[in-house]
């Protein structure tokens, strides 16, 4: 074999680069920080689905774990070079250190990482379904969507209206917007799987994309097999690394041959199908193994 | 000149002391994707065991002050999967393998040895870090490496297992009274080297609801938080060692590093070689950015060979 081809660093064999990302804007939107980096050749290798790790707090940071972001949108080239955008939640020492950051600040970026959302080969129609932030990666993917002749609708849900993302957007990207608010400040009052039946059964949509708290995607993947769609969800577990190597991501989910096994999030994830996914066994905040996965712990001990 | 970093580890001679730990570099192919494995002096595995396991539920951890709080639950394929597909995957790509393994009784840990010996990839094994911090089944659950006998069993039945050329290196807690007692009867049952430290017993509680934040309850604190808990265990080793109280091996030191100084710090209390955990977390290149940053290091110590730094703060006690 010849130097070239065993040489494991090179970006393009291996789908992801670590980078040093300079941010040149940032804005609130609502109750989120827009972000805007310069991420030399992330753009390139990115998919919509796709997140990002950032480092937090610099080089002696005691937030050692990486932060995970769903990738907004990327541009190849522009006047920066390449750049990455993330939306995010001021939620923990994380997300409040990157909220802080100003223009020229820089971040250490991985990505892309993880399985893109997967795209029908058909020109079907398609309702995208995002609760909060978890909208951040649709516009993205609606375009590639309404590029391959699917009809896109877009339905977007959050707690209150200052925490719906991109309401504004969606009218750009979509053929369709719903909204729904629980506590009715904007749109619908109730929850996305309201209204989701309702716009699966007009559009005759034949997939359901879905990003943003599990007990969502639970019901949208739900909601989708009564209606005979199909549902591909895009999931958050707390994660490390981002990368594959700490095992902490980790859910159960079925595989072709019907076993449950819990597989990383980070790397086989976090699009899973949403039948696929075991979400009996999320309960109240935790998720346990469910006796039938391979290697489940045998009662009374392994 | 370029500092020699090379390092005799038993039977082998690695040309680096860097390694990944074991379960923060998951087999290899992930951190393949950001640095050339070959650079490194050896590839150390997740410990693996004899049949499949799912690990444990999530949460499976919590970030704490300079590190984190782990509870996988050992998750891994078993060991005749990991030398079909993972051993296998080391091996072509061509990197030194130091595997990992681990067992709920002493003669797992045997069984185990016994079959990545048998395998096709056994060559690309440098050497067996036996992870003698988990659960000992037949005694209540008790961790091999807090007594002494049960950990000098594990290491005396993996020794008969395995070639003589094949280093082993037992893999000890810091969660002991003496550290020193364990690691004379490992050494004792034929230990060709030690691994310190795995990571501490530790217990995080989530403040908004009030139960612990890990399912597993309790964890391992890992990270730079508990680099001082791995310089005094190297140290009170190392000394031992010069008092002539066990054999003088090997100790591949492991705990917090994420900087050359830091790992310079371990090498100086006795280590010959380094292991990088959860900094990898925070940077995957770290493994080889920290051998990079030892070696100017040493060399701006005017260092010639890495191996005259090592356990070099005992001769300078004020
Ligand atoms: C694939 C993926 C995409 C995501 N996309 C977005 C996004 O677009 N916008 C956004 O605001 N947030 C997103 N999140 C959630 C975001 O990663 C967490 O909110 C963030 O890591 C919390 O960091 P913190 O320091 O503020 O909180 P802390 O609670 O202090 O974080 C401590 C540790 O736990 C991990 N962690 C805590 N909460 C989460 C969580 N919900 N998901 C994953 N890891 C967590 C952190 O990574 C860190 O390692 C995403 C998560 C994943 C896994
Ligand atoms: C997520 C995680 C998983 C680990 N899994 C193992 C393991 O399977 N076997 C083992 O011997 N040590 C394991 N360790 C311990 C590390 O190898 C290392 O000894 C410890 O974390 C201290 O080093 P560090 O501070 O550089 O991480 C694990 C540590 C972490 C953080
Ligand atoms: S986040 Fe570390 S393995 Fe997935």
């Amino acid at each position: 074999m010849s130097e070239a081809t065993t040489r494991h660093t090179d970006a393009q064999q291996s789908g992801v680069v670590q980078v040093t990302g300079e941010l040149i804007a940032t804005r609130r939107v609502g109750a989120y920080h827009h972000l805007t980096f310069v991420a030399p050749g992330l753009a390139e290798l990115a998919r919509p689905g796709q997140f990002v790790a950032l480092a937090v707090g610099g080089d002696t940071s005691a937030n050692l774990l990486r932060r995970c972001f769903s990738i907004h949108k990327v541009s190849p080239s522009g006047t920066y070079g390449g750049t990455v955008d993330i939306v995010i939640s001021a939620v923990g020492p994380g997300t409040q250190w990157l909220s802080t950051l100003r223009a020229h600040d820089e971040v250490d970026i991985v990505g892309p990482l993880g399985r893109p959302f997967p795209l029908p080969k058909e020109p079907v129609a398609c309702v995208l379904v995002g609760g909060g932030y978890g909208s951040a990666p649709l516009f993205w993917l609606a375009e590639g969507l309404r590029e391959r002749g699917c009809h896109v609708e877009m339905v977007l849900g959050a707690a209150t209206e200052s925490k719906l993302f991109g309401v504004v957007e969606a009218r750009r990207y979509a053929d369709g917007v719903s909204v729904t608010t629980d506590d009715g400040s904007a749109g619908t009052k109730g929850w996305v799987s309201d209204v989701l039946a309702e716009v699966i059964r007009r559009t005759g949509a034949a997939v359901v994309y879905g990003c943003g708290p599990m007990g969502m995607l639970k019901s949208i993947t739900d909601v989708a097999a009564a209606e005979g769609a199909v549902a591909q969800v895009a999931v958050e577990e707390s994660m490390a690394c981002g990368i594959g190597v700490c095992m902490t991501c980790v859910m159960p989910v079925r595989g072709n041959d019907g076993a449950t096994r819990m597989v990383r999030s980070c790397v086989e994830g976090p699009v899973f199908r949403g039948d696929r996914v075991r979400w009996d066994a999320f309960v109240d905040g935790e998720c346990r193994v469910p006796a039938d996965t391979v290697g489940a712990p045998r009662v009374g001990g392994h | 000149m370029a500092v020699d970093m090379s390092v005799r580890l038993g039977g082998a001679t690695l040309p680096s002391p860097m390694m990944t730990a074991s379960g923060c570099a998951a087999n290899g192919r992930e951190l393949a994707r950001f640095f050339d494995i070959r650079e490194l002096g050896a590839f150390v595995t997740k410990s693996v065991m004899a049949d499949p396991r799912s690990g444990r539920g999530t949460p499976r951890m919590a970030e704490t002050p300079a590190g984190m709080l782990n509870s996988i639950g050992l998750q891994g394929p078993g060991i005749s999967a990991f030398v079909d597909k993972d051993l296998a995957w080391l091996k072509q790509a061509g990197a030194r393998t130091l595997v990992s393994i681990a067992g709920n009784t002493s003669g797992e840990f045997a069984d185990v040895a016994a079959t990545l010996r048998s395998s096709d990839a056994f060559d690309a094994v440098v050497g067996v870090e036996v992870n003698i911090s988990c659960p000992n089944v037949a005694n209540r659950g008790l961790v091999f490496a807090c007594d002494p006998m049960a950990s000098a069993k594990v290491v005396a039945l993996v020794r008969e297992q395995l070639p003589r050329d094949i280093p082993i290196f037992a893999k000890l807690t810091p969660d002991v009274t003496d550290i020193v007692s364990v690691a004379q009867a490992c050494v004792k049952a034929g230990a060709d080297g030690l691994t310190m430290i795995n990571t501490l017993l530790g217990m995080v509680i989530d403040t908004d609801r009030l139960r612990p934040q890990v399912a597993g309850v309790t964890g391992g604190l890992s990270g730079p938080a508990i680099r001082p808990v791995a310089v005094r265990a190297i140290w009170q080793t190392r000394a031992a060692m010069l008092e002539g109280r066990l054999p003088t091996v090997p100790i591949i030191g492991v705990g917090g590093v994420r900087t050359g100084r830091d790992a310079l710090e371990l090498v100086a209390a006795g280590a010959s070689a380094i292991q990088v955990g959860t900094a990898t977390f925070n940077d995957p290149s770290a493994p080889v950015r920290v051998g990079r940053e030892l070696s100017e290091l040493l060399q701006d110590k005017g260092f010639e060979r890495l191996t005259d730094a090592v356990g070099v703060a005992h001769g300078r006690l004020a």
